[in-house]
C-alpha cells in the first residue's frame, strides 16, 4: 500500500502539548500519517490518547506544538474546521441520533437543502452511494437509526464522516462495541476506505487487532510519543508492552503456586439455584486457590456471583464460608462473613467515583474505624494510603477524586476495598475489563499474589484465555449448569468451546 | 444521557496526574474549603445586606432586625436541614410542610385536653416530635420497602396529613394557652430568642452528623451511588428509613417552633413550605441528584430567603414583585455557586 517511504505526510504533528487546569495532558506528542495507512495509536489508559485525538478533531486548542496538513502549518480550533480540512473523527460513544433516519444523521449539520426546504431524494440518493462505498449497500438510508445495530450505526457515523470528502478519518476504540464478526466487517470496510485513499487513525488497546488491520504504529505514553512509525506487523509484542508502560512484561500470566492439600475450605457452595439463572451450582474453594468460572455472556456466570454474595436471594442452595452457613440474599451477611465483591460494571456498581479514593476505599469499613458513630477520617487516610502503596495504586494520593482514575487502577480501590476488611473469600467480576494491556499484567499478578497470602479467589471473565491463565481450577458454565470442573492445566480454549457448545445443542 | 456521562468519564481519564496535585496553593485550598464552596451564597447575602440598608436603613441595619429575619428563618431552616439529608441520600420529601401542620394540631388538641395537668407543656413537646417521627417512617418504608418513588409517596404524604389535620381539628384553629409551654417556647437566652438557638442547634448537630459521622458518611454514600453502597455491606434500605424519620423528626421540631411563635395549631401552617425548603437546600449547594450535600450552604439558603423577606417587608413592597425575585435569586446563586465550586469532598 505505501510503496514510497518518503511520501510527503498527510499529517504531521510536532511537540503537541495541553494542559487542563494544571494538568499537563500532553507534554509533547508527534505523529506523522501518511496518504492511504492505517496508522495505529498505542498508549495505556491516561496516556492521552483521547486528548490528542481532540486536539486533531478541533474540540480542544494545543497550548504548543505544529500541525501540518499537507504540506501547510494550520491550527484546528473549530471541529467544523477540521471538517473543512478534511479530518472526521468517529468517536467511542457513537454521536448518532437514534431518531432520525441513516440519511438524516449522515448530513446532519449540512443538510441537503434549497431555501431551507431538504432535498428528501437527493440527500438519500447521495446516502445510498456513501453506503455502497462502504460495502453496505443493503442498508436502507430512510431506516430509523435507532433500529440499527452498534455496528450498522458505526457504518452511518463513518458515512457521516465520508460525507465531507473526509481524507483522514480517526477512530477512537471503534472495536469497543462489536463482536467478532462484526470487527472483521469493519476491518473490510477500512480497507476499502485506505484503498480509496482515505487514511485511517486507528486507536486501539487491542495489540492482535493492530497487526491485523495496521500499517503503522505510534505509541503514547504519559503525553508523550514514545516511538514514531514502528511496523504494525513485525514489531515485537514484548516491545510494544513495554514502550506503552515503560517497563519490561515478562510474562502476561504469573507462576500458579501449588495449593497445601492441608489448606481450609474457605468458601462451599452446595446445589446453589436462581430461578431462571442458573440451577444446582456446587463448588467450593481453598485457601490460596484461585477457581474461575469460564462461560458465555449469558451463561449465568455473573449471577452466580451476585447470588454467592447476597446481592441476589438464592431460590435453593447453601453457601458456606468457614463453617458457617450465610443468610441467603443478604449482602451485608456475606461481607461480615468474610466475602468481597468486585462487581462486573466497577463504574455503576462498585464506586462512588466523584468522593475521594479514600473513601471508596473504607465504603465498608468506615464504620469500624469510627469511634461512637464519629468517623475517625485520619486513620481511614491513613490505612487506605497504606494499601494504595500496597497494591502500587497510582497516584497515591487518597484526596483525588475516583473518576480520575484509570479503570486498572479504579478496579485496584476495589482490591483496596476488601484487603482493608481483611476478606477472606474474593469475587472477582470481569477484573480486568476496560483496564489495558500493561496494567492487566498487574492486576494479574496482584490476583496471583492475593491468592498466594491465603484468599481465596473466585474468578469470572468473559476472556476465556484470562480465566484459564489465571485460575487453578476452571468451572465451565453453560446455560445456568456448571457442565465440567477440571484443572485449569487440563482444558484449553478450544475445550471450553466445544462444551459449550455442545451443551447449547443439546 | 449515560453515554454523555460515559464521554465525561472518558475524557477524564486520560488526563494523567500532575505532580503537586495533593498541594494546591493557598488560594486554592481557600476557594476548595467551605469558604469558596459557599463564596456565592455570602455574596449573594451581602449583596441583600447592602440593598437592605441602602433602601431601609436603619430599620434594615439594627440588632433587633437581625433578630427577626433569623426567627424569620428558623423553622423553615430547621425543615430545610432535616431535607438536606434526605436530598443527599438522593431522595426528595415533599411532605415537610404539611407534618409540620399536622404537628401544631394534633399537639394543639392534647394541650386543650390536657389543660388541667401540670405536665402538658412536656406533652406539647413530645407529641410534635412523634407525629413528626411517625410520618417519617411511614414515607421512609414506603419509598425503601415498597420501592415506591419518593415523589410520589411524599406527595401521597403530603395531602394526606393535611386531610388529616384538617378531620382532626375541624378545619378549626385551636389556640393555645398552655402558659408553661409558651413561656418556655418565648423564652429568650443572653437576649436571643429561643427558636434562634433550636435553629442554631440544629444547624450544629445536622452538621456534625453529616460531616464527622457514619450517618452522614452513609447518606453521601447512598446518594452517590446506591447500588455500589449496597454492594459494599451497607444496608441502604434501612438507612433511608432513617434519613426520612430525621427529616419528619425536623419537622416536628419546626411544628413547636411554630405553635411557640404563633400560638396556634392549624391545618394551614406550613402550607407550601415544601417548595421553600426545597429552594433553600439546592441554591445552598447540595446536589439534587444527591451524593454531595452542605449544612452550612443550607443554612446560608435559608438566611438569604428570609432577608430578602425582609428587605421587601421594610420598603413596603408588593409580594409578587417579592416572588419575582425570589426566582431570580434562586438562577443567580445557583450559578454563582457553579461558579466558585470546585467539585471536591462531599460536605461542608
Amino acid at each position: 500500500m505505501i510503496d514510497d517511504d518518503h511520501a510527503a505526510p498527510l499529517l504531521r504533528v510536532l511537540g503537541i502539548t495541553k494542559a487542563f487546569a494544571g494538568v499537563q495532558a500532553l507534554k509533547g506528542v508527534d505523529l506523522e500519517v501518511r496518504a492511504a495507512e492505517v496508522h495505529c495509536v498505542l498508549g495505556q489508559n491516561g496516556a492521552g490518547k483521547s486528548t490528542l485525538i481532540k486536539v486533531l478533531s478541533g474540540v480542544h486548542q494545543p497550548d504548543g506544538g505544529v500541525i501540518v496538513w499537507q504540506g501547510n502549518e494550520v491550527s484546528i480550533n473549530h471541529p467544523v474546521a477540521a471538517l473543512g480540512l478534511g479530518i472526521a473523527t468517529m468517536y467511542q460513544e457513537l454521536d448518532v441520533v437514534d431518531g432520525l433516519t441513516i440519511t438524516e444523521n449522515i448530513f446532519l449539520g449540512h443538510e441537503r437543502a434549497a431555501g431551507g426546504v431538504l432535498k428528501v431524494s437527493e440527500a438519500n440518493q447521495e446516502a445510498r452511494k456513501l453506503l455502497v462505498r462502504l460495502g453496505h449497500g443493503n442498508l436502507s438510508p430512510s431506516t430509523e437509526v435507532g433500529r440499527l445495530s452498534a455496528a450498522n450505526k458505526q457504518i452511518v457515523s463513518m458515512a457521516r464522516a465520508l460525507s465531507h470528502d473526509t481524507k483522514l478519518i480517526i477512530m477512537d476504540e471503534p472495536s469497543a462495541v462489536l463482536d467478532s464478526e462484526e470487527v472483521r466487517n469493519l476491518f473490510r470496510v477500512i480497507r476499502e476506505l485506505t484503498s480509496q485513499g482515505v487514511a485511517v487513525v486507528y486507536i486501539s488497546h487491542r495489540l492482535e487487532e493492530i497487526r491485523q488491520i495496521g500499517d503503522r504504529i505510534t505509541v503514547i505514553k504519559d503525553g508523550r510519543t514514545m516511538a514514531v512509525g514502528l511496523s504494525a506487523q513485525e514489531t515485537p509484542t514484548a516491545d510494544l508492552i513495554t514502550l506503552m508502560t515503560g517497563r519490561a512484561v515478562a510474562n502476561v500470566f504469573p507462576e500458579r503456586v501449588p495449593v497445601p492439600p492441608d489448606a481450609p475450605v474457605l468458601i462451599d457452595v452446595q446445589g446453589l439455584s436462581l430461578r431462571g439463572h442458573f440451577s444446582d451450582v456446587a463448588f467450593s474453594v481453598r485457601a490460596g486457590e484461585i477457581v474461575g468460572l469460564a462461560g458465555l455472556v449469558g451463561s449465568g456466570r455473573s449471577e452466580i456471583l451476585e447470588t454467592v454474595y447476597g446481592a441476589r436471594k438464592a431460590s435453593s442452595g447453601a453457601v458456606t464460608v468457614t463453617g458457617s452457613r450465610l443468610k441467603a440474599g443478604s449482602v451485608k451477611a456475606a461481607v461480615q462473613a468474610g466475602i468481597g465483591l468486585a462487581p462486573e460494571e466497577r463504574k455503576s456498581q462498585g464506586l462512588i467515583l466523584d468522593e475521594p479514593v479514600y473513601r471508596n476505599v473504607t465504603l465498608s469499613t468506615f464504620a469500624r474505624f469510627a469511634r461512637g458513630g464519629f468517623l475517625d477520617e485520619r486513620r481511614e487516610r491513613q490505612v487506605s494510603l497504606e494499601q494504595m502503596q500496597a497494591l502500587e495504586l497510582r497516584p497515591a494520593s487518597p484526596e483525588r477524586a475516583t473518576r480520575t482514575l484509570s479503570g486498572g487502577n479504579q478496579q485496584k480501590v476495589l482490591l483496596a476495598r476488601w484487603l482493608v476488611h481483611g476478606t477472606k473469600v474474593l469475587l472477582l467480576d470481569e477484573p480486568t475489563r476496560g483496564v489495558d494491556v500493561g496494567a492487566r499484567a498487574e492486576i494479574y499478578a496482584l490476583i496471583r499474589r492475593l491468592a498466594a497470602a491465603g484468599t481465596a479467589i473466585v474468578l469470572v471473565s468473559s476472556e476465556i484465555e484470562e480465566v484459564i491463565g489465571l485460575a487453578d481450577r476452571v468451572l465451565v458454565i453453560g446455560d445456568g449448569e456448571v457442565l465440567k470442573t477440571t484443572n485449569a492445566r487440563d482444558i484449553d480454549e478450544h475445550g471450553v468451546l466445544d462444551l459449550v457448545m455442545k451443551g447449547a445443542a443439546a | 444521557m449515560s453515554e454523555q456521562n460515559g464521554a465525561v468519564a472518558a475524557r477524564a481519564e486520560e488526563i494523567p496526574p500532575a505532580p503537586g496535585q495533593n498541594r494546591p496553593g493557598v488560594v486554592r485550598r481557600i476557594l476548595s474549603g467551605s469558604v469558596g464552596r459557599n463564596l456565592g451564597l455570602v455574596i449573594a447575602l451581602l449583596i441583600l445586606v447592602i440593598v437592605g440598608t441602602i433602601t431601609a436603613g436603619d430599620r434594615f441595619a439594627s440588632y433587633d432586625n437581625l433578630l427577626t429575619i433569623i426567627r424569620f428563618a428558623s423553622i423553615i431552616g430547621v425543615i430545610s436541614i432535616g431535607l438536606t439529608f434526605v436530598i443527599t441520600a438522593g431522595g426528595i420529601d415533599l411532605s415537610v410542610g404539611s407534618v409540620m401542620g399536622l404537628a401544631t394540631v394534633v399537639a394543639s388538641l392534647a394541650a386543650v385536653q390536657a389543660a388541667a395537668t401540670q405536665s402538658s407543656w412536656v406533652l406539647m413537646i413530645l407529641i410534635p416530635l412523634g407525629v413528626g417521627i411517625a410520618a417519617g417512617l411511614v414515607n421512609g418504608i414506603v419509598i425503601a420497602y415498597g420501592n415506591v418513588v419518593a415523589f410520589m409517596a411524599t406527595l401521597a404524604m403530603l395531602v394526606a396529613a393535611r386531610g388529616l389535620a384538617e378531620l382532626i381539628s375541624g378545619r378549626r384553629t385551636q389556640i393555645v394557652i398552655e402558659t408553661g409551654f409558651l413561656q418556655f417556647t418565648r423564652s429568650s437566652i443572653i437576649g436571643v430568642p429561643l427558636l434562634i438557638w433550636i435553629f442554631l442547634i440544629v444547624a450544629i448537630i445536622a452538621w456534625f452528623l453529616l460531616n464527622r459521622t457514619t450517618f452522614g458518611r452513609r447518606t453521601v454514600a447512598i446518594g452517590g451511588n446506591r447500588e455500589a453502597s449496597r454492594l459494599a455491606g451497607i444496608r441502604v434500605k434501612r438507612h433511608l428509613v432513617y434519613v426520612y424519620v430525621l427529616s419528619g423528626l425536623t419537622a416536628g421540631i419546626a411544628g413547636i417552633m411554630m405553635l411557640g411563635r404563633t400560638t396556634a395549631g392549624t391545618s394551614t401552617h406550613g402550607t407550601l413550605y415544601e417548595l421553600d425548603a426545597i429552594a433553600a437546600v439546592v441554591v445552598g449547594g447540595t446536589l439534587l441528584v444527591g451524593g454531595r450535600g452542605t449544612i452550612v450552604g443550607t443554612v446560608l439558603g435559608v438566611l438569604i430567603f428570609s432577608t430578602l423577606t425582609n428587605v421587601f417587608t421594610q420598603n413596603n413592597l408588593d409580594t409578587s414583585v417579592q416572588a419575582v425575585t425570589k426566582g431570580l435569586i434562586i438562577v443567580v446563586a445557583v450559578l454563582l455557586q457553579q461558579r466558585f465550586a470546585t467539585r471536591g469532598p462531599s460536605g461542608t
